[in-house]
């Protein structure tokens, strides 16, 4: 048992993975023990990969404690909770021979060595088997020497608001049975808790945010100016509808559930037609149907907003796991020429800033922006340290009208004109999917048909100017650089810490279209390039090659529904240098 | 009347692309007449249409315009009422663009029940795609592409709107220019979705349901309770003789934009609306928790 625990130490965190049935309430044991975990003073992170169903299945979370910043999931579990039979199973090809499992031995039914708790019978003894899950998070809290005082606080506040106050006592007691039992395990020398000397407290941690990626993209969202949205509920994208939903009293946000993704569309150009700063949330099936509504904001330049959380396709894939397959789709979807921005952040804070971005720049270029995120980010979080209001009142690019306004007004800088909106001024607002003269009216005229394809994409000029310059992770003098996009930026930056290499570095790009021009210097100066993305053709590496003329041969892709993991990712990493040997 | 101030909505310089002859051209009238003895003025309308020569109307009406796409105009005219309920808004577009290719809008944008006048011109037929079957051609209905005729039933779409308790629901036919011009006023003045199913002659691919068809083909209601659903129903699905008219009436019903606390709250209109900073700093702040 002593070596279990040196070989965690060695990787200065634990990793727990909570796994079971969809309805088993393991949510609610990752919601609680981060959050009391983190008010003890750790770094957490947490993320979850589960079934598309309601009830039954397997489903597991995994969540990460550390004294340091922790924000990537690894495949290598310290200790796992099993919470019905087939999770040794699910989990089975990430057992190693050192871990400690602890859990219900009889309703496990295992040949692996099981440390017996009977969370059940526990619970029981309290009054109802739901208890099971308070009592996993107390033992957990236990063995972790989180703060038990924090902990009964935070439960009080967590079940006061919507519980009786018989079921709020019940479940302190429940939590503090784990507790206790945990100090069993610990005296009976089964776990043995004081040898996980690298888990430091520190009380700079108890003010940091817990807070997953749908979240971030609600609050985003707010703080960017946002006051509509119309979207149709679709795994993964339905998070942000939901908070923007349960905040929409607060910031006087129009929510609109659609009767399908067209019409969420069409409602979000109208809105942006009127005054509004719209957004749709959406995923792959569901931003298919959107396409020609983009392509109407194209045409009559509407602003837009699209947040598209990607899920592997084609077509219903895996409905509730990760990839990264819906660039290309984003990149080309909508018929005919007109200009767009895809962002694609990286981690919360910049899915907070990036939201912001996209409501500034599509209300500035009067364009759709994408914001590309996808399951793992969805429903991953981390310690961060804040997260900053606006200071500046938000601003418009909207005009008062006079009798004479034109809304697509030739001869303005990179194609831009001025946008006015119906009843603000005098002026008549005229937009038409068709193309149109300087009045929005219907045209054939040729020459008035080129020169409004040049003026619509005229703003390419501005778009690459602006875009937003790759950020550059590790030495300035690398050797081998890893290129990745969008939320596998902390999982390679991990996967490079674990490697320790002098002459590697990561380009992280949180704007993939239009690419800045500055990043053909970060990719000329390597000796070696991978990409890493969490698809199938590299659709990334492709759109590079297109925009540089730089090819990169090396690509670490990963299909399987599931997020990289920063261990596997670090091995693969080397393999691939070592096969190329230096090549590009 | 005020046939002069008529001329107010009118958008110079530019010739309707419409066939000589066509419904069209009453319609447009009738809601430029409709729009003047409102005394409404051009800056508080907006007409939202989608594609077909229905949808075409706006282009030559002096109003705001949001001419998107087929068969969606109904979405965008929802979402510009309820971020500014001052303006009037207009949905307008032909039958295959509001009950085919925007069927689905149709049924939900009842449900929604938006203060705003859906004008469907009905000819029941594909014009600016050239003479195919529109939901609203009878059976037996021959065209290029329906070569034996049309085999499905047609969309009763007065019927279909008042078994969803549509606020308002009316029928008219453009050859009957002042009750059009009446009727189109009443449901801009209803507080509420309001449906007009305006039928039409098309004089170039519709030579069964013509202009002396319609004439002889429709009657206006008389001493019919707008107030009595069943009734308006058991008049709706009448066969022969067709009736035209205000066949259902539901006032009291509250509109999307009053059910939207957005509105409740704050009156300034949407694009002079500031964030609650204060609320998002304490917003932020819960999540340390």
């Amino acid at each position: 048992m002593k070596k279990v625990i040196s070989q965690i130490t060695l990787e200065q965190d634990i990793s727990i993975v909570l796994c079971g049935e969809a309805g088993q309430g393991i949510q609610t044991v990752e919601q609680l023990l981060t959050r009391m975990l983190k008010l003890s003073g750790y770094y957490v992170f947490a993320t979850k990969e589960y079934m598309s169903r309601v009830r039954g299945g397997s489903n597991s979370t995994q969540i990460r404690v550390s004294s340091k910043p922790i924000q990537a999931p690894v495949s290598r579990i310290d200790l796992l909770i099993p919470l019905d039979k087939e999770a040794i199973n699910h989990v089975s090809s990430r057992l190693g021979e050192r871990i400690i499992i602890i859990g219900d031995q009889e309703k496990l039914d295992t040949d692996k060595k099981v440390i017996n708790v009977s969370f059940l019978k526990m619970a029981q003894e309290i009054g109802k088997a739901i208890y099971a899950n308070i009592i996993a998070v107390g033992l957990l809290l236990g063995l972790l020497e989180g703060d038990i005082k924090a902990g009964r606080v935070f439960l009080k506040d967590y079940f006061t608001q919507k519980k009786k106050e018989e079921f709020v006592a019940d479940n302190i007691k429940a939590l503090e049975r784990g507790y206790q039992e945990a100090k069993r395990l610990i005296e009976e020398n089964l776990v043995q808790v004081g040898s996980f000397p690298h888990l430091k407290k520190s009380s700079k941690v108890e003010n940091n945010l817990l807070l997953n990626g749908a979240e971030a993209i609600g609050l985003g969202a707010i703080a960017g100016g946002c006051n509509f949205i119309s979207s149709y509920p679709m795994s993964p994208s339905t998070g942000v509808l939901v908070f923007l939903a349960q905040y929409a009293h607060d910031f006087n946000i129009i929510v609109e559930q659609a009767e399908d993704e067209i019409s969420a569309i069409n409602m979000a150009i109208g809105a942006w037609y009127a005054g509004a700063r719209a957004m749709v949330t959406t995923s792959g099936g569901g931003f298919s149907l959107m396409t020609e509504g983009l392509s109407l904001a194209g045409m009559i330049e509407s602003p837009l907003v699209i947040h598209l959380a990607q899920r592997p396709g084609p077509a219903t894939g895996l409905p509730t796991r990760t990839e990264q397959g819906d660039l290309h789709l984003a990149l080309y979807a909508g018929h005919g020429e007109f200009p767009r921005i895809i962002l694609a952040p990286g981690n919360i804070e910049e899915a907070y800033q990036l939201m912001q971005k996209a409501f500034y720049w599509a209300d500035q270029f009067q364009i759709p922006v994408f914001i590309l995120t996808d399951q793992y980010t969805m429903d991953t979080y981390y310690n961060i340290e804040r997260l900053s209001v606006p200071q500046e009142e938000t601003v418009r690019f909207i005009i008062k009208t006079d009798y004479d306004y034109q809304r697509y007004k030739l001869g303005g800088k990179d194609g831009l004109s001025p946008r006015g909106i119906p009843g603000f001024g005098e002026g008549l607002v005229r937009v038409d999917s068709d193309e149109h003269d300087e009045m929005g009216l219907i045209t054939e005229d040729m020459s008035i048909r080129n020169r409004m394809v040049e003026k619509r994409n005229a703003k390419w000029h501005q778009l690459k100017k602006e875009a937003l310059i790759p950020t550059l992770t590790g030495t300035k003098d690398y050797r081998v650089l890893c290129v990745g996009w969008g939320s596998t930026y902390y999982i390679i930056k991990e996967a490079l810490d674990r490697l320790d290499k002098p002459d590697m570095a990561l380009l992280h790009f949180q704007q993939v279209y239009p690419i800045s021009e500055t990043s053909i210097d970060f990719l000329k100066r390597a000796k070696q390039i991978i990409s890493i993305e969490n698809n199938y053709s590299g659709q990334f590496s492709q759109l590079l090659e297109m925009q540089t003329g730089i090819s990169i041969r090396s690509r670490i892709l990963k299909y399987d529904g599931l997020p990289f993991y920063a261990d596997e990712l670090a091995e693969e990493i080397k393999d691939v240098i070592e096969e190329n040997g230096g090549q590009k | 009347m005020k046939e002069k101030d008529a001329i107010n909505f009118k958008q110079k310089g530019i010739k309707p692309a419409w066939c000589p002859g066509c419904g069209n051209f009453l319609i447009l009238k009738a809601l430029q007449q409709a729009l003047a003895e409102l005394s409404l003025k051009p800056q508080q309308v907006v007409v939202v249409s989608g594609i077909g020569q229905a949808a075409k109307t706006p282009q030559y009406l002096n109003v705001h315009m949001f001419n998107g796409l087929h068969g969606r105009a109904l979405p965008p005219a929802t979402a510009i009422k309820a971020c500014n309920p001052l303006l009037t808004v207009i949905a307008e577009g032909g039958d295959g663009d509001m009950y085919g290719e925007g069927g689905n809008h149709f049924l939900h944008t009842i449900r929604r029940n938006p203060d705003l006048t859906h004008l469907v011109h009905n000819n029941m037929v594909y014009g600016l795609t050239k003479g195919q079957a529109s939901p609203t051609s009878e059976p037996g209905f021959k065209t290029p592409v329906q070569v034996d005729g049309v085999i499905s039933e047609p969309i009763n779409p007065v019927a279909l709107a008042i078994s969803l308790d549509a606020s308002f629901v009316a029928r008219t036919f453009c050859g009957n220019l002042e009750q059009t011009v009446e009727i189109i006023k009443k449901a801009i003045r209803h507080p509420g979705y309001a449906l007009v199913d305006i039928f039409q002659p098309c004089v170039t691919f519709n030579k069964i349901n013509t202009f002396k068809w319609f004439q002889e083909h429709t009657y206006f209601l008389e001493g019919h309770d707008v107030h009595d659903r069943n009734q308006a129903f058991l008049r709706a699905t009448e066969t022969g003789k067709l009736p035209l008219g205000i066949f259902y009436q539901h006032e009291k019903k509250k509109t999307f934009e009053q059910k939207l606390t957005v509105h409740q709250e704050q009156k300034t209109p949407f694009l002079s609306r500031s964030i609650n900073r204060e609320r998002l700093e304490e917003l932020i702040k819960t999540r340390q928790f």
